[in-house]
């Protein structure tokens, strides 16, 4: 399983209630429903990746996140997950609002367009960045709204939102990232990690 | 039991008061089961049947001698495994296939005609629930149905809570649209409109309305079918001719199949069972009985739903199956969906739509694993 998984697993307790917005081929629920009985759902906008949760046994609703969150009640699951999504929707904002309407907690992970590689692949190359979190090219990204670990940690911070407890990753290194170490992370992390609350 | 023509009927000695106001007591339910049921009695599934289906789900049916309504679903190895699962089908009440009818007796030994009482979804549904008695059944593990037999899904779980672990309700809606009593409404003209229809007594004189009635169902046959489906089936392809006969036979392939849907149909049904059991569809409406509020239908029940809608579907239509999901969500119920991508209209759920008979297996097969854990 992906090391960013094991580290969204490690944020929550066993026996919760979990919305896992965009949850692909279930991986990550079946991961939590298996080793935390989880009570776990999906939210999944390919048909092909629906199937493929429900051939694990996985409560998966097709829908789109920006269009179908509304459905749940405030507060009606303990923990939201979205999982290097947020940059892919029409209206970022809007969705991490829903997120943290619908959830007590949210947990969202973000690719960081700050790393180092990514930097120099624009710096020296001259051409839009390909790393092993932002494999596609440019014309065919679902990525329309790329930022920065820092871009984030700023946002979510003028938006009032309560940080938990965010994460750096590069490969198996986890961090903690807070407001003095912020730029050096935003170097060499690949992915963060926000646990927030609104 | 009727051996003559291998129907199974169940008596039902307990009286059913009806919506309409009326009690019925001492009628026959007519079913028939595939499979069997194990020691636990933790493996039955009820399966309820759409408008012009009835209990012979699989294999052949005994009465029209055709493939059962739901063959590509239910068998050994299929969606619906019989080497698995108990599945238990009855004929609604309203029907023709044994069920307690308006081509059934009153008291007085004359055929009801429209003299039988007007049924619902939930009277259907309340007749059914005998079944789990007669078979001892404490809890379904499954109920579904596709269309009306979605809708006879949804009441069934609304009145019975705790009665089903789960719940498939496919192609379907909580409440009949304008366009569907329209549709119904169409064919309950064609049928009364029929000069051998003769307000309902037809029976007493051997002279069925089977124009009327083979109009109903070409019409509502049309609606059960996509557009594109038709086109590409079809098209403007002529009916064994090079040309257009400049007349009003069957000039196209499309009218002949049309034609030949509704002759055969007036072979199996009862044109007076077409005006009732198209009227409890029209009835139905799941949110009116609990003020408006469809997720109060649900609020008592513990069951897992699984809902399935399919995208060329315009009779009912996707938005109106996630209307179902949306209400569940807000209380919280355990609900998965999913859109099934398919040209073959309303009727892809009868049909070979492997996407659709993959998800129905692997959901039924996971949830009866989870369970036995």
């Amino acid at each position: 399983m992906k090391n960013e998984f094991q580290v969204i697993a490690d944020l929550i307790e066993k026996d919760k209630k979990v919305l896992d917005v965009g949850c692909a081929d279930g991986t990550l629920m079946k991961f939590l429903k298996d080793n935390k009985n989880i009570n776990i759902r999906g939210l999944e906008i390919s048909k092909e990746k629906v199937q493929e949760c429900i051939a694990k046994g996985l409560t998966v609703i097709e829908g789109n996140a920006e269009k179908d969150l509304k459905q749940f009640p405030d507060k009606s699951f303990d923990y939201v997950v979205l999982s290097q999504t947020l940059q892919a929707f029409l209206n970022p904002e809007l969705v991490l609002d829903e997120l943290l309407r619908v959830g007590k907690k949210a947990i969202v992970t973000v690719p960081n367009f700050g790393y180092w590689k990514v930097r120099f692949h624009l710096l020296f190359k001259g051409t839009m960045p390909i790393t092993k979190t932002l494999p596609d090219e440019w014309y065919n990204t679902p990525n329309l709204h790329m930022c920065t670990i820092k871009d984030f940690f700023h946002f979510v911070k003028s938006k009032d939102i309560k940080i938990f407890k965010s994460l750096a990753l590069n490969n198996l290194n986890k961090s903690i990232i807070n407001e003095s170490n912020l730029g050096v992370k935003n170097l060499f992390a690949d992915l963060g990690i926000f646990l927030i609350e609104k | 039991m009727n051996t003559e023509k291998n129907i199974k009927t169940l008596i039902v000695k307990k009286p059913l008061k009806l919506d309409c106001g009326k009690t019925i007591k001492d009628f026959p339910i007519a079913y028939e089961t595939y499979g069997s049921l194990n020691s636990k009695k933790d493996n039955a599934i009820l399966v309820f049947h759409a408008l012009t289906g009835d209990q012979f789900v699989t294999g052949i049916n005994p009465v029209t001698k055709k493939e059962g309504w739901w063959s590509y679903a239910v068998g050994p190895d299929k969606a619906i495994d019989t080497n698995k699962y108990f599945v238990i089908c009855s004929n609604v009440i309203g029907g023709c296939m044994g069920s307690y009818g308006p081509s059934d007796k009153d008291p007085d030994q004359k055929v009801f005609g429209t003299n039988f009482p007007v049924i619902t979804i939930n009277d259907m549904v309340n007749a059914q629930y005998n079944l789990l008695d007669h078979f001892g059944i404490d809890k379904l593990f499954s109920i579904t149905g596709g269309s009306m037999g979605g809708m006879q899904v949804l009441q069934f779980i609304s009145n019975f809570p705790d009665k089903s672990k789960t719940v498939i309700p496919i192609a379907t809606t909580s409440s009949h649209s304008a366009q569907n009593i329209a549709f119904n409404e169409l064919g309950r003209q064609a049928i009364t409109a029929d000069s051998n229809w003769k307000d309902g007594n037809y029976t007493s004189n051997d002279t069925n309305p089977g124009k009327g009635l083979a109009v109903a169902r070409m019409a509502a046959h049309i609606t059960y079918l996509s557009k594109k489906g038709l086109q590409e089936k079809f098209g403007r392809k002529l009916q064994e001719r090079e040309d257009l006969k400049f007349g009003f036979d069957a000039d196209f392939q499309i009218e002949s199949y049309l034609r030949y849907q509704g002759s055969v149909f007036v072979d199996r049904f009862d044109a007076n069972s077409y005006l009732y059991i198209t009227r409890a569809m029209d009835y139905f409406d799941l949110a009116k009985q609990f003020n408006g509020n469809l997720s109060e239908a649900f609020i008592s029940t513990k069951a897992k739903f699984f809902i399935i809608s399919f995208t060329s579907d315009w009779l009912y239509p996707t938005q109106e199956n996630k209307d179902i999901v949306i209400a569940l969500n807000s209380i919280g119920a355990d609900v998965g969906f999913v859109e099934i991508e398919s040209d073959k209209g309303h009727d892809s759920f009868l049909l070979d739509v492997p996407d659709f008979l993959s998800a129905l297996k692997n959901f039924l097969d996971k949830s009866y694993e989870e369970n036995k854990l």
